[in-house]
């Protein structure tokens, strides 16, 4: 009987709970969904079809990339992406992709929602995969025939990845 | 009252916080009385002012007043940081004109009419907002602090540099913030109960991206579209903007676009090559969302020169990301010894907390500090402290006591103790 009363009063107030909220969203679809194009996790999920070498891939970068990231992803005047192993556990730490980025995967999320700066959005996903294994192959991660796709990506290794820990509140 | 001898509280001139509720009124409306007696009729006296107006500007002797040390990637414009100029302000709201900003590729214009919020993933129900529809929920607001992880950032250099607070502190600001609970939609869209993270977009060209544990988002995570009273500016997430109170401004993403519910952070390029804090072991630290306890005097501070020797307040803010100030400790003799701060009502959690002291300057030298505590005992460490374990080129989430030097002639310089 008691549990029977305790059931109800929680019924009732999720019930409240429910009515006093607008409920004025939009229900969206799949398709709504699937079209924007949201996360790609580590594990591979989101990747889309598609693929791409660091062949294809270096045409594409000294035409999108080289301006701000330089020759071999090094000496641009932005972030540096290629280089600096070894350095991370040192008193100059070079923090590129090759050196410290934990997951391949990143970076393709991160080229197509991104990048390039002055024009983000407008590369196809197999340019997009091009230009994650030609930045890969500059840091010596991938060959440079090696097809970059929703399968192999998320099976690269990087090398700094087992350097992560996550942290615990923060308390000082 | 004059002839009573200034109580002192600490060394080099510190003296009871009480002292400007005592006597402080005296003085001023002394000096009032006398300037008043002696002025001529002023031309602004002359003849009626100005009529009113849609919108107030600031008076034109302090359109100086303005953000600072702009600095945007090369090649860019958007992509960078401008500071408020905490020296010039007082109370702890920050002006919306003058909110510091941090943004990633540019400030998004956007038409709010075509703007939507979509909740998605591990949901029972994938929905979207438009502006409107959130106009029509119960919102609340709250007084809170805002501050990029990367502030202060240039204290982690060897040497002290010769910088205004604004230059060093600026990334921070405080505001009111009106918007809906996050726990509100969420509770509407329906979480699976096996959901652990959020993962929040913006609609700006870089489609900033963070990933926030589910916990934050159901207790105090808001969907803000106010600040100070009207709707967000631009420059700080309009028409909507993710708010997470105490923790590292770029969490709370600005230009809300999505919310996707997951049961694992997405490791972003944000929140893994860039806000993680690598230790000098080589190890990197990542989600290390809470700003700790930290102060800084704002007046006196470089760039605000002293006058003639005398009585001064020294002011300044404190704040945690954890929970409300507790006690805020000054010294004018380089931390041998400390006085209590005064801390102005309302003392609130999760935000700015302005502190005051009164200070008897000899004219000589000296070197004045301010310690903070919050409400769970958590102490602002020293320079030394704040760095410690940390990798040479880690600037994020640097807490450490603050210096000022002032020197006979009355300058004020960043000096580390």
């Amino acid at each position: 009987m008691y549990r029977l009363i305790l059931v109800a009063g929680i019924f009732i107030a999720t019930a409240v709970r429910a009515e006093v909220t607008p409920d004025l969203g939009e229900e969206l679809t799949a398709q709504q969904i699937s079209a924007t194009g949201f996360t790609v996790w580590p594990d591979g999920e989101g990747l889309p079809e598609g693929s791409g070498n660091a062949a294809t891939g270096e045409n594409l970068y000294q035409a999108h990339c080289f301006a701000c990231h330089g020759r071999n992803g090094e000496n641009g005047i932005n972030d540096r992406l290629a280089g600096g192993h070894g350095t991370i556990d040192s008193p100059k730490p070079v923090k590129t992709v090759g050196s410290y980025w934990p997951h391949a995967t990143t970076l393709f999320d991160y080229i197509r929602s991104a990048m390039p700066y002055q024009r983000p959005g407008t590369l196809s996903d197999d340019e997009v995969y091009s230009l994650t294994a030609y930045i890969l192959h500059l840091n010596g991660i991938v060959a440079r025939d090696t097809e970059i796709n929703a399968t192999s990506l998320p099976q690269i290794q990087m090398p700094n990845r087992d350097n992560f820990v996550w942290a615990t509140q923060q308390t000082n | 009252m004059d002839d009573e001898p200034l109580k002192p509280a600490a060394a080099n001139g510190l003296l009871d916080r009480r002292l400007f509720l005592k006597a402080g009124l005296t003085g001023s409306a002394t000096l009032l009385m006398a300037r008043a007696g002696a002025a001529e009729r002023e031309p602004w006296m002359m003849a009626p002012g100005a009529g009113m107006s849609e919108s107030s500007a600031p008076s034109r002797f302090e359109t100086h007043i303005r953000r600072t040390n702009i600095q945007s990637q090369p090649g860019t414009t958007g992509s960078g940081a401008s500071r408020t100029p905490l020296q010039h302000l007082d109370g702890i709201i920050t002006p919306s004109r003058v909110h510091f900003e941090r943004h990633h590729a540019g400030i998004p214009d956007i038409d709010p009419s075509r703007h939507q919020l979509m909740i998605h993933g591990m949901v029972r129900r994938p929905l979207s907002f438009s502006v409107e529809a959130l106009d029509r929920y119960p919102k609340i607001s709250r007084i809170q602090f805002l501050e990029c992880s990367g502030n202060s950032r240039n204290q982690i250099a060897p040497e002290p540099v010769p910088a205004r607070c604004s230059a060093i502190h600026g990334l921070l600001s405080a505001s009111e913030w009106g918007g809906v609970p996050l726990s509100t939609l969420l509770d509407e869209a329906g979480v699976d109960p096996r959901a652990r993270w959020i993962v929040a977009r913006g609609a700006d060209a870089a489609v900033m991206a963070r990933s926030v544990p589910l916990e934050k988002a159901l207790d105090d995570a808001i969907v803000a579209l106010f600040q100070n009273g009207e709707r967000l500016m631009p420059a700080n997430g309009y028409p909507m903007r993710l708010f997470l109170p105490g923790w590292e401004g770029n969490t709370s993403v600005k230009w809300l676009r999505s919310i996707e519910v997951a049961d694992r952070p997405a490791m972003t390029r944000e929140e893994t090559s860039k806000y993680s804090d690598l230790q000098n072991d080589g190890t990197a630290r990542l989600f290390t969302f809470e700003m700790g306890v930290k102060s800084v005097i704002t007046s006196p501070s470089p760039g605000l020169e002293m006058g003639a020797p005398g009585i001064y307040q020294i002011s300044g803010l404190a704040w945690s990301g954890a929970a409300a100030i507790r006690r805020v400790e000054v010294s004018a003799d380089a931390g041998k010894s400390w006085a209590d701060a005064a801390l102005d009502a309302p003392v609130l959690p999760k935000c700015l907390t302005r502190f005051r002291a009164a200070w008897q300057w000899n004219g000589g030298p000296a070197v004045i500090l301010s310690r903070a505590t919050d409400q769970n005992g958590a102490v602002q460490p020293t320079r030394s402290s704040a760095l410690k374990g940390r990798a040479s080129n880690t600037t994020y989430h640097y807490n450490g006591i603050q210096a000022w030097r002032i020197s006979e002639d009355g300058e004020v310089h960043n000096v580390y103790v």
